[in-house]
């Protein structure tokens, strides 16, 4: 047998205890959630009247549960709604208090998925609204918390015993010796790859030797500090926004707050400064490490030997050449730390919020730290460095 | 659906869960009879959750055999895991919503998965199933994160349900609700548990929902489970049991006990 027959018969008036002129529906078999599909699609191909009397004959139901419950209920209120009058017949005591259960929730129209409004042109126009605004929004605030953070650093200044030392060393390991190899690595590639590809085009002039002079100004000037920042945004500034905003989850700051301990004071102050004291030392490292790389790749695939290397080296740039690439560092590290701190306090309280805030924080630092590069090019060739 | 009263749905003999160099569990057995509600106690760290855990397979014991339904738990194949796994549900702790889809969204996952429904019906089983754990209809278009914590606990026994299980396991259902919300839950289980026949495993601290609604209840002692009905815990002298029960809180819960349910039905939910 069909897990499942339905049929709507005219009931013969004469037999006993039928109502004459009634429209009968069985059911039968099996009214489950792994027969729904099939009992779905036989109860929607069935012409329902209109204005009759129609009586459900659920003897045949062997099983039942909520899932063909709703089934039953749906098909006697659509009944209803085309201007029927709906008996139930012959219910297994037993299935009674599921149905009721099912009854007493009443017959819920399912709510419509809506269009999401930016699939809309009006949404679309509004998302570039609300992002402007919230644009504004956020630059204000993160000036709020620069000027937070400068006064506190000048109160600091009055009161220097404030200074969470313990605090800072440990951020000075965990931002600056911790991240020694993997910057250090990474530049020492760069200079490999930069020795290379420079030695490639240089070659077709015969002008080989100009691979150093290429790889003293990129490296010094420009490559060795902007990738330090870009890999200590990845690596310090995201932890800096997980380590706050975990903290703000787990109610830390409030109870900073309430112990009397300043926030700013404990937990920006000391990795800001840490940040800012060792980034230099990581920038002249990495730059360190990829003129070590340029250099063995010089030596390896130009044959210039490394005496020779060095004294190009000493023509090629000059007095301020380190200097115009390590001065950049301390302001990539005021940036990168404001932001990753920042980020941090905006965590709202959930962890899918951290995440969040930490990818926003990365972005935003790189972004702040390429401008950053751009606006010192601009102001050190008015200068004519 | 007729049974037996006495048919163990769950039956756990001689559970060992380690952790490292901790013993949790030492030889933990338990029946859960089809269609009561057991309530699992025990002060913290006792291994409640893991109980809960290793009899829906998160968690693998040490040793130990786990039959539900009549087959052991630990050697299935992987189709036979998959049909035992419609045939229960789980409620975690937050209700462990996924978060970027809403209330209904979350209660059609199990249906999607399980079976090739076409989208109106599903649809209409999700809302249906909303106003079922009594949350309002708009609900159902809410994320996890437009909803109070009782109304997350609701959801999240919404999509334990979906399937119509024969089993729900229940991690402290009532905890972190207000003493209204934890009531209404609780006349939320007796009232499915009744009509839909539900066994209910349920790991709780609230002693309320324990005198309001469990039939019997396991308690977690030294690395062991005792169980038996609440007047059998009552008159046992193991120090744990009797702090627990006759402690200050157990005496408050226990003779308002039943009169609390009765009023806390009365209340609309």
């Amino acid at each position: 047998m069909a897990p499942v027959t339905i049929d709507a018969v005219e009931e013969p008036a004469d037999r006993p205890g039928a109502e004459s002129g009634a429209l009968v529906l069985r059911a039968a078999g099996e009214w489950l959630i792994s027969t729904a599909v099939e009992v779905d699609r036989d109860l929607r191909e069935i012409a329902l009247p209109q204005g009759r009397r129609v009586v459900m004959d659920l003897s045949g139901l062997r099983r039942i549960d909520t899932s063909g419950a709703w089934l039953v209920l749906r098909t006697e209120h659509l009944l209803q709604a085309r201007g029927n009058t709906v008996a139930i017949r012959n219910l297994a005591p037993s299935f009674e208090p599921l149905l009721d259960q099912v009854r007493a929730r009443g017959v819920l129209e399912p709510v419509p998925h809506p269009v999401p409004v930016h699939h809309t042109l009006r949404g679309f126009v509004g998302r570039i609204g609300a992002a402007t605004i919230g644009l504004g929004g956020r630059s204000y605030h993160i000036l709020g918390f620069i000027g937070l953070v400068t006064e506190r650093s000048f109160e600091l200044v009055r009161n220097p015993r404030r200074l969470r030392l313990t605090a800072m060393i440990v951020q000075m390991e965990q931002t600056g010796v911790n991240a020694l190899p993997i910057v250090g690595l990474l530049a020492f590639l760069i200079g490999v790859v930069f020795a290379y590809q420079g030695s490639d085009q240089l070659r077709r002039f015969g002008a080989e030797i100009y691979t150093v002079n290429l790889l003293g100004i990129a490296i010094l000037r420009e490559l060795g500090v902007l990738l330090t920042a870009i890999i200590i945004a990845g690596r310090s500034g995201s932890a800096f926004t997980a380590q706050i905003g975990t903290m703000q989850v787990n109610e830390e700051i409030d109870a900073l707050r309430t112990l009397g301990l300043d926030p700013v004071q404990v937990l920006v102050i000391p990795r800001l400064l840490g940040l800012v004291l060792t980034m230099p030392l990581l920038a002249i490292f990495a730059d360190a490490m990829g003129m070590l790389g340029g250099c063995l790749m010089s030596w390896a695939a130009l044959g210039i030997s490394i005496p020779q290397f060095l004294e190009q080296l000493q023509s090629a740039i000059g007095q301020w050449t380190l200097w115009v690439g390590v001065i950049k560092a301390p302001f990539f590290a005021w940036i990168i730390a404001l932001i990753g701190c920042y980020e941090g306090f905006n965590v709202s309280r959930s962890a899918e919020s951290v995440g969040q805030q930490t990818t926003l924080s990365v972005v935003e630092s790189i972004f702040l730290v390429i401008v950053t590069d751009a606006a010192f090019s601009i102001a050190f060739s008015l200068l004519h460095v | 659906m007729a049974s037996e009263p006495d048919e163990a749905i769950i039956r756990v003999r001689g559970l060992v869960n380690r952790f490292g160099a901790q013993t949790v569990h030492d030889g933990v057995d338990l029946d859960v009879r089809r269609g009561e509600v057991l309530g699992v106690v025990g002060g913290s760290g006792t291994g409640k959750s893991v109980l809960l855990r290793t009899i829906v397979g998160l968690n693998r014991p040490a040793a130990g055999t786990i039959e539900v339904f009549g087959r052991n738990v630990l050697e299935l194949e992987e189709q036979e895991w998959h049909d035992i796994e419609r045939r229960w549900g789980v409620l975690f702790q937050d209700g462990a919503l996924f978060s970027s889809l809403t209330v209904a969204q979350n209660i059609e996952v199990p249906l999607k998965e399980h079976y090739r429904m076409p989208l109106r019906l599903m649809d209409e089983i999700a809302a249906y199933k909303v106003g079922m754990v009594g949350l309002p209809e708009e609900a159902g278009d809410k994320f996890p994160s437009q909803l109070s914590g009782g109304m997350r606990k609701r959801a999240g026994l919404a999509r334990a349900l979906s399937l119509d299980p024969e089993i729900v396991f229940l991690d402290e259902p009532t905890a972190g609700l207000d003493p209204i919300a934890a009531a209404s839950f609780d006349q939320l289980i007796r009232d499915l548990k009744s009509s839909l026949g539900l066994t209910v495993f349920m790991v709780t601290h609230d002693l309320d929902s324990l005198f309001a609604i469990c039939d019997r209840v396991a308690v977690l002692v030294d690395k062991k489970v005792r169980v038996g009905t609440l007047d059998q815990h009552l008159r046992d002298d193991h120090p744990w049991i009797r702090s627990y029960f006759h402690g200050p809180r157990g005496r408050a819960a226990h003779p308002a006990g039943t009169e609390a349910g009765q009023e806390a039905a009365a209340v609309p939910a």
